[in-house]
Parts: structure tokens; sequence; C-alpha cells
């Protein structure tokens, strides 16, 4: 004979969920829920593949001075020659790949130094504004 | 030859084709926990119910020294019959004859077995169980994939269609099972992945097996793709058996009313699972089983986006369906996943005249980045539209909290539902008592002494206030505020008054829902 059922069966083991503030639930997570990815802000200077796939042609050198728009590498995937450039200026930091390697999506393939902004530029744009 | 000589080479002729792909492959089949295409059919149909249609097809390639293989039936079984006296059309592919793979005479097979239910009106079930494409015959399979799925597609919302994976079902193969309405799968034994653990490794590699990237439990829990996850074979015809019991022949029907039984009101008695504190969890689905016929609730996707609970059941003898908010998992919000999950459901509910029950209780929206990120407006939306569009019955019982768009979106009185009652513990408002009195009373917190006290005494009292139904009732928002054991009586009631429900939509091609 199966047992009346209520709200309280012990053999559920609840967490305390917060919704949105001072809203908390008992309640169970998800498999998904609890996987679920943190998020973080892109950093431009580290150059990521956007896709897997195999590194076909590497330009840079470490210690080489880039502009924000050269080519750093060449990404081949879903048979088509990708290439990478830098999405901001600086040097050359570290190159984590090689010619001919299988890489996964969001892997990192170049760090870069970015080059302080120059801040001097902006201030002298708003000083002609004023 | 006399008819007697003509009938032995008939028979002659069949026992050859019915032996699939010999022996040995038979024995590879078995060995692996699977029975065979024929097997299948018998043991989801009635008992000599089946009637198999071109078993004599042979199939159409020409290269590769293929025109000298005999390829029996091409690879796939199809034909007609029932399940408890519910008429369906059905194909099974056979992975004993050449790996099951789908060439052109194959295709032709299935599309006209497809032909044939929309023709007939009755539900098209798919087993499938296929190497995919025969690249032997190059492009004359895409073709045939192709005509599956426009097949699929025009079907849809005409006549039901189910899919069975019980085998691997792999590359363009799993967009004929995408299209349908409800997919099973059978653990350890189906597989749907658009490309393979082999070609991962080889042109990404990352490594994975074929049963963690796309096995019965990954589409049951993770993608969605799946609607029913089975320990067997047998368990998974037992499943699709019950399913069609809830749902009509097609879209012009209703579905088959039952002898009307009573809720095991000893084991599912709602003041016993209900809890008193708005905060504490409990299993929505007890409470469907405390209203439906005979406690028998048919869940779909009961593993994936567990904080919506979807599915079948009777009420009265009638098949409904259900959409109740989970507060047992993630507090019962919507999200991405949950939306999506009930949208389509509402939908193939709409589109096959079976009623809607909602029963809400969530605290709305789940705030987060990711879940922004995923798109959490655009498939919240759906469940906008989705309950917007139907014109079946609706039924919306408030249980407990209905806050904010959550509110809006389970069936409200604004997206039409025809009957909303609410329980005396529901909780109807703009947004909950923590995050509203934050708001209202900001200033009075922020200057008070103790903004800690001055806050839970606000909150207390928005909580007095508003979190109730009867604010809502005042504005004729909710229809009745009802004892909740008289949950069922109120339901049947509206079930009975609205079964010749018309309301029309204003015409149009198609609308086009946030998808």
């Amino acid at each position: 004979m199966e047992e009346p059922k209520t709200n309280t069966p012990e053999s559920v083991k609840y967490e305390m969920f917060e919704v949105y503030e001072g809203a908390k639930f008992k309640t169970l997570l998800t498999r998904k829920h609890r996987e679920r990815k943190a998020w973080t802000p892109e950093n431009p200077a580290m150059v990521t593949s956007f896709i897997p796939g195999t590194i076909r042609k590497v330009f840079v050198k470490d210690g080489q001075k880039v502009k924000a728009g050269d080519k750093l590498l060449i990404l081949e995937a879903m048979k088509m020659l990708n290439e990478l450039s830098a999405a901001v200026s600086g040097t050359v930091k570290t190159i984590h790949v090689k010619t001919g390697q299988v890489v996964s999506k969001n892997q990192l393939l170049v760090e870069l130094n970015a080059e302080a902004e120059k801040k001097d530029n902006k201030k002298d744009g708003k000083k002609k504004k004023k | 030859m006399s008819l007697r000589q003509k009938t032995l080479d008939l028979k002659k002729r069949m026992s050859g084709a019915v032996q699939g792909g010999g022996v040995k492959a038979i024995e590879k089949q078995l060995s692996m926990g699977k029975l065979t295409a024929r097997e299948r059919i018998l043991a989801l149909l009635d008992p000599n119910s089946f009637h198999e249609y071109d078993l004599f097809v042979e199939h159409a390639g020409k290269d590769f020294d293929m025109d000298k293989k005999y390829l029996p039936g091409d690879g796939v079984v199809t034909g007609t019959g029932t399940i408890n006296g519910y008429p369906i059309c059905i194909y099974a592919q056979d992975f004993t004859v050449a790996g099951g793979s789908l060439g052109y005479m194959h295709a032709k097979k299935i599309t006209k077995i497809m032909d044939h239910a929309m023709k007939l009106k009755v539900p098209l079930i798919g087993i499938n169980d296929s190497g995919g494409a025969r690249i032997q015959e190059g492009v004359n399979s895409l073709a045939g994939y192709g005509e599956i799925f426009f097949r699929n597609t025009l079907a849809s919302g005409v006549i039901p269609q189910i899919s069975v994976i019980l085998g691997p079902c792999a590359g363009g193969a799993v967009y004929s099972p995408a299209l349908t309405d409800f997919v099973f799968m059978v653990d350890k034994i189906s597989k749907m992945f658009i490309t393979g653990p082999e070609v991962i490794k080889t042109v990404l590699g990352e490594e994975i097996s074929m049963e963690d990237l796309g096995g019965a439990a990954v589409h049951s829990e993770i993608t969605g793709n799946a609607h029913f996850f089975a320990e067997s074979e047998s368990e998974c015809f037992e499943q699709i058996k019950q399913l069609v019991s809830y749902i009509p022949w097609n879209n012009t029907k209703k579905a088959e009313p039952f002898p009307v039984k009573q809720p095991k009101s000893k084991l599912y008695k709602i003041e016993d699972i209900f809890p008193n504190d708005a905060k504490q969890p409990y299993d929505v689905r007890h409470i469907i089983k405390a209203i439906c016929d005979d406690s028998e609730f048919f869940e779909v996707q009961e593993r994936f986006a567990a904080n919506i609970v979807i599915g079948f059941a009777r009420i009265s003898g009638q098949s409904v369906g259900f959409v109740a908010n989970q507060p047992m998992v993630l507090a019962g919000v919507l999200d991405v996943d949950s939306s999506d999950k009930a949208a389509r459901f509402i939908r193939f509910c709409d589109a096959f005249n079976i009623p809607l029950v909602t029963l809400v209780d969530l605290p709305g929206y789940l705030p987060g980045i990711d879940q922004e990120h995923a798109g959490v407006i655009r498939h919240g939306a759906k469940v906008l539209y989705s309950y917007s569009e139907a014109t079946v019955p609706k039924i919306t019982v408030i249980l407990r909290k209905a806050y904010g768009g959550g509110y809006i979106a389970m069936c409200s009185n604004h997206l039409r539902a025809d009957f909303v009652l609410a329980w005396p513990t529901a909780e109807i408002a703009v947004m909950g008592p923590e995050g509203a009195a934050n708001i209202i009373f900001r200033s009075e917190i922020m200057e008070a002494e103790n903004p800690d006290e001055v806050r839970k005494k606000k909150i207390q009292e928005y909580k007095e206030k508003f979190a109730n139904p009867y604010v809502a009732a005042a504005y004729g928002y909710v229809d009745a505020v009802i004892e909740p054991e008289e949950t069922r009586r109120f339901i049947i009631h509206a079930l009975d008054i609205s079964s010749q429900k018309d309301e029309k939509r204003p015409e149009k091609k198609h609308g086009v829902p946030p998808f």
C-alpha cells in the first residue's frame, strides 16, 4: 500500500535558492542550473578561438609589436580559413599554439600586452568641446 | 502454374524478404538488446493488426556494384495497424539490412506511408534505427531525407507524429524526429547527433562517447530533444501505447473519452500536500494527481526543465493537458528551457483539441546573466505566444505565487483564459513582496535607523495588503476564488460548459512566433 503524499518527504534534500533579492525558496536545483558557466567580461588582449579547428599559420612572434587589426594567425575550421587579428594594439606576450595544432572552442591562442590607451587624445577631445 | 503453385511461390518470396539482413545480422542486433524492425512493430501493435506494405520493394542503387546486391525491403518495414484498436501508420528502419541506411527507395517507402497517414488522417509512428544516408546512392539519399522533412512539416498539427529512436540516428536523419511531436528514446540503445564522436575527434580533437554526446539520458535531461526516456524497448512501447490513448486521431477530432474515475483521495489529499508556508516546496504533480481521474498523470519531458511540469491526464473521462509550475525544482521559475518546453506542449494541445489546465505557482522569470544571454526574452515570449494563440478551453488555477511577468504568462485572464480560478492562498501581485517593498518604500527604508527592521515590516505590510487573490478578483481578473478541495468539481464544470467552445483568431497565413 502506497503512503499518502505529504509536502515534506524526508528523503528529498532541498536547498535554498535566491531567485531575487530577499526572495529565497527551499527547492531542488537542476544539473543544468548547477553546471551553468559564470559570465566573464571579454578581454580584448586575450585572443581565443571562436570555433574549434586547426591552426594553419602563425604570423607573429613573441615580443612583436602589433597594431589593432594586424593578422595574428589563421584558424581553419569547417573547411574555412579564418584570419584572427589583434583587437587592440600592443606587444605579443605569449603565443600558446603552434602551426598544425588542433584547438577547441574558446581556447586561449595568443596573449597580448595591450598598450595603455592614449588618454591624452580623449582629454584633448574634451577640451576642444569646451 | 496452378493457383496453389503461385501461392507457394508468393510464400517463398515473402519468406525471403522478411528475413531482413540474415541470421548473422539479426543475431548482432539482438545481442545489443535490440529487437528487429518487424519484432518491434509486432510488439507495439495489437496482435494480428499489422499489415505490411511494399515488402517487395527493391533498392535503386546503380553505382559501386550496388546493382548486384539484394537488400530485402530496402531496409525499412512499413505498414498500417492498430494500437488498442486505434489506427496508425508505421515504419521501422531495419538496421540488419545495409545498416538501415536510407537510399532512394527506402525513402520512397517512408514517404508513401506518410502520405497514407495524411490521407487517412491517422497518427504516424516512425521507428528510427539507421546508420544514415546510403552514401552509394549519393544525392538521391539526401533527396529522400528532404522529402521526409517536408512531409513531417506539412503533417505537423494535422496528424500526431511520433518518433521512436531505437538505434543510431545521425546527421540529417535527426531532423525528422526533431520535426515530429514526440520523441521516444531508450537508455544505451538510442543515439542522436548531427556529428558523431569520430568526426568530433578528428576535426575538433574533443573526445566523447556516443552515450555522453547524444544518448537517451542527454536528450532527456540536457537538450530536451527527447520527450520520453525508457530503460528498455518494451518499456518504451508501453509508453507509446499510453501516449496514444490521450491524443486524438487527427486535428479534426477529440481524444477518445474514457470511463470516469475518481482520484485516489486517500493518497492525494490537497490539504496534506500543500504547505502552509509560501516558501516551502511541494511536488505539484501530487496536486495534479489529487485532481485528475484515477490519480493517473502521464508526464511528458519529465527530466528536462523539471521546474515546469507538462503532461496528459483525464478529468471526468476527458483528456486534458496539464501545465504546472513545479515549486520543488528551481522554485518553479520560468526560464529559457521551461518556457520552451511549456510552449511546445501548449501548441500541441491546441492543435489537437486537448483542453489546457494550468496550475500557477511561480516567483517569476529567472533573473541572471546566463538567462539573459541565453535569450530568456525570446524564449519566454513563446509562452505568451502559445497561450494567446490557443483556442482550446483554457482553465487556470492559481495555487500560490503569481507574480509579475510570470502571472501574465501562465495563462492569465489577459491571454484569454476561459476560467481563472484562485485558491485563497493565491498571491497575485506586480512583483514579489520583497522586491516591491524595496522599491515602494525605498526612501523610508534607507532613512530608517534600523533599515532591516523597517524593510521586514514593510514586506509584511505589502504581503498583507496585496499577496492575496482578492485584489485581482476585485478587478475581475480572477473569475472565482475557490476552496482547494473544490478544484476538480470546478474544472469538470468548466470542461463541460466549454465543450462547444468556438473561438476564432484573425485569418492569416501563419503567425511568426519567437522560435
